[in-house]
């Protein structure tokens, strides 16, 4: 192999999504004449975001002034707030709180709304490079992050290079933003590498599973934001759903479970197709199709579990460094703060440096929102109801009791089979589509070059047939939403099957499985799902 | 010699095309959109003549609104030499489109088109035939291997009894299939380098092209949904469902 071709900037950027384009935009705003590129692993911008979403517009009128008369394609104001606790075929009203009311915010598509802001960083001279994936970092001499290396293109199953092998190029730059979203695989190297978790708590995770549907017309009430609790979960896990609803009779729907739930036979997809099926729900769908299908890891774990966010060379920002807000059930605001913040820290000195980020990130307003919140999420670890009552507490008292409840990793929540029995959670038989993952896989458009490695790897594959065959029965043929694992039984005998074409790059496994043994990797660039308006 | 590579800028393959519930198109709010794959084809072939040393310029060309610059953009970075748009305000139909691309091909006088054989959106499969006869120049279509001799091109082309081998006189039509070859991945620093290129814009009008359009497009539907399937207990029963359905 020659040497790889290298270029140079004076900012690159890991990750197109809001984090990412809003810290390239301030960065252009305050100092026009630096060169800025960001790499982005989808085919295209907003290909690989699935949000909720409702945002607090607040940042991007500090970003963008006048953006409203010129707002992204899915963007309706939030005309009503409503909370509502399910049993299996009914729905009591709760009170919406504080952190939860969403007056003044609005209903987008996040996808759609960075494919929005893209164009906006291009014209300020930002280079944006969707479908090439930063698969490696490149470190200096003494050890600092130096950039990154863009993934190989052309390669085989086994690892050989075809005829269309194209070499990865290096990106050179004093300072690479790491705004890779949730369990981003070079966060994942970079905090381990610089041990930036030794001071914090385990990072704790959700899954968040969406669809958005045309519904029959008249059904869809513009502006109207809806949340559950309760049923299909029992009140030992953490979860809720959301129903959005858009112009257009369009809804978006979604679920979302704490990855810390114990149950090893527990499916959050089926728990998310279930939940569609409560009256209230099935109602609205009913007649209607599904548009788009997605999920996302997401990162819950807050204030206790927030890393150190800088090292020499590099820094993360947005949900890479964790800032999402739990109980507003947002992160949007925060990528873009932490993402200007970013930028204002990187454009005051004459080279670019990451030197004393974190402690000004500390101090913002990024960092004090999430203090003001840090005991809600760990309150539910003990179930709903006493979470509540806690959640109550830490509300009224606005965080300033003198505790900190502890985090614990998500994986080692899960139970053994032996001696495990979950509760009977009143599932019903379902109807609605997408009749299984594969089913739903589908409408995430999600498209691997079968003829490339497997990006899904499993540092000891002995375990999957030994130990998980009889302490946890294959919880990753469960907890994947999009079926990537399966176990086959052939003449050789009972083996993994990793179905990688599948994967919607949501980093689930990455989280969940209890051995910590699955380590997801960048496929080639452009692969994954080909998200639309999610 | 010049060879002019005609690319389309279509819904990507990998998307789930959905039509509006009115059936006045199809829904491409928010779509990806790509160089239609058999036109990816097209350039990658041209540009491979170009490095044999065969072919002096590559030339891509597209005709439709502004949008279809991103596709030229990555024909350039792909290594095209430069690119035309001929700017219109709506997706043309073939016929017009072999039009404006005759008058580009008076001005250009290339050695060879190469084209892809159908886009893969309305999958028409007219445009590269329309234009040899307008053109008055041999064609030759769904090509899966081509060879220069001399003046002359020898074209393998995918019919449906195998494969047939023809010879053309140069200039000529070609029409791209799959096998043809596999295109190139951009490397990122041609992208840099795509944007520099020429990317030359003529509006439509000024070619003199027509824009009448022969074809009334009436409405949109989805394929019928697939029926359930049903289970057999053995052959005898799959015959009679076959003969129940007049399949047999």
């Amino acid at each position: 192999m020659s040497e790889r071709e290298i270029m140079q900037y004076d900012v690159i950027i890991v990750g197109a999504g809001p984090a990412g384009l809003t810290c390239a935009i301030r960065l252009k705003q305050i100092k026009p004449e630096l060169n800025v590129a960001i790499i982005e692993k989808a085919a295209e911008v907003g290909a690989h975001i699935v949000s909720g979403a409702v945002i607090e517009p607040a940042p991007l009128d500090e970003l963008l002034p006048g953006w409203r008369e010129n707002p992204p394609p899915i963007c309706v104001p939030v005309a009503k707030d409503e909370l509502w606790y399910l049993t299996p075929t009914g729905r009591y009203r709760l009170p919406t709180p504080p952190q939860q009311n969403n007056h003044g915010n609005f209903i987008v598509s996040l996808g759609a709304m960075c494919a929005w802001l893209a164009p906006k960083a291009e014209a300020l001279g930002v280079d944006i490079f969707p479908g090439y994936a930063a698969s490696a970092l490149h470190h200096t001499g003494d050890g600092a992050v130096g950039g990154v290396v863009i993934g190989d293109m052309g390669i085989d199953r086994a690892g050989v290079p075809k005829d269309t092998f194209t070499q990865g190029i290096e990106i050179h730059a004093p300072v690479t933003v790491i705004a890779e979203g949730c369990r981003g695989h070079l966060s994942k190297q970079l905090i381990n590498q610089f041990k930036l978790d030794q001071h914090s708590d385990p990072q704790n995770y959700g899954i968040g599973l969406k669809e958005l549907w045309r519904v029959k017309a008249g059904k869809s009430v513009p502006g109207l934001a809806q949340h559950t609790l309760g049923w299909p979960l029992d009140s030992s896990i953490y979860g809720g759903s959301f129903i959005y609803h858009l112009d257009k009779d369009r809804i978006a729907l979604g679920f979302v479970v704490g990855l810390d739930y114990k149950d090893p036979e527990f499916s959050p997809f089926e728990a998310f197709q279930q939940m569609k099926h409560h009256p209230m729900i099935r109602n609205l769908l009913e007649g209607g199709e599904i548009l788009s299908t997605g999920a996302r890891a997401i990162v819950e774990g807050g204030y206790q579990a927030l890393p150190v966010t800088e090292m020499p060379g590099a820094i993360l920002i947005g949900d890479a460094a964790g800032l999402l807000n739990v109980p507003k059930i947002k992160g949007t605001h925060q990528a873009m703060r932490s993402g200007m913040l970013a930028a204002e820290h990187l454009a005051a000195t004459a080279v670019a440096s990451s030197a004393g980020f974190d402690a000004r990130l500390r101090n913002s307003p990024v960092v004090k929102e999430l203090h003001k919140v840090r005991n809600i999420r760990p309150a539910f670890y003990r179930g709903l109801w006493r979470g509540f009552v806690a959640a109550a507490i830490e509300t009224v008292t606005a965080g300033k009791l003198p505790r900190t409840l502890k985090l614990h990793a998500d994986y080692s929540a899960l139970k053994k089979l032996a001696g495990y029995s979950p509760p009977d959670r009143h599932w019903v038989e379902r109807n609605l589509p997408p009749r299984d993952r594969l089913a739903s896989v589908y409408y995430a458009a999600t498209e691997h070059d079968e003829e490339q490695p497997i990006h899904l790897q499993i540092l000891q594959p002995d375990i999957c047939i030994t130990r998980c065959s009889e302490e946890y029965d294959h919880p990753c043929t469960r907890f994947c939403p999009a079926g990537v694992y399966e176990m086959v039984e052939d003449s050789n005998g009972k083996r993994l099957q990793i179905n990688s074409a599948n994967c919607v790059h949501c980093k689930t496994c990455d989280i969940k499985d209890p051995y910590q043994i699955i380590n997801w990797v960048t496929p080639e660039g452009g692969s994954g799902p080909n998200y639309q308006n999610l | 010699m010049k060879i002019l590579v005609g690319i389309k800028r279509v819904v990507d393959y990998n998307v789930r095309v959905r039509v509006l519930p009115d059936g006045s198109g199809v829904d491409i709010d928010g779509v990806k959109m790509s160089i239609n794959p058999f036109d990816e084809i097209a350039l990658e072939e041209a540009l491979r003549i170009k490095e044999a040393g065969k072919a002096a310029e590559v030339i891509v060309i597209s005709c439709g609104t502004d949008e279809c610059q991103q596709q030229l953009r990555t024909a350039l970075a792909m290594g095209a030499d430069r690119a035309i748009q001929v700017k219109t305000g709506s997706a043309l139909q073939p016929l017009s489109t072999a039009q404006a691309l005759l008058r580009v091909i008076e001005r250009e006088q290339p050695g060879l088109v190469i084209l892809g054989k159908q886009a893969i959106d309305d999958d028409n499969s007219q445009t590269g035939q329309m234009l040899a006869a307008l053109w008055n120049r041999p064609q030759a279509t769904f090509a899966s291997k081509l060879v220069f001799e001399g003046e002359k091109l020898t074209v393998t082309r995918e019919v449906d009894a195998g494969l047939e081998t023809i010879e053309v006189d140069l200039p000529a039509v070609v029409t791209v299939d799959l096998r043809l070859n596999e295109p190139r991945f951009v490397k990122l620093p041609d992208i840099m380098k795509a944007k520099r290129k020429p990317l030359d814009v003529i509006p439509l009008e000024e070619l003199g092209a027509s824009l009448a359009s022969n074809l009334d497009i009436t409405r949109y539907a989805a394929p019928p949904l697939r029926q359930k399937g049903i289970r057999v207990e053995n052959a005898a029963q799959l015959v009679q469902e076959l003969k129940n359905r007049g399949l047999l």
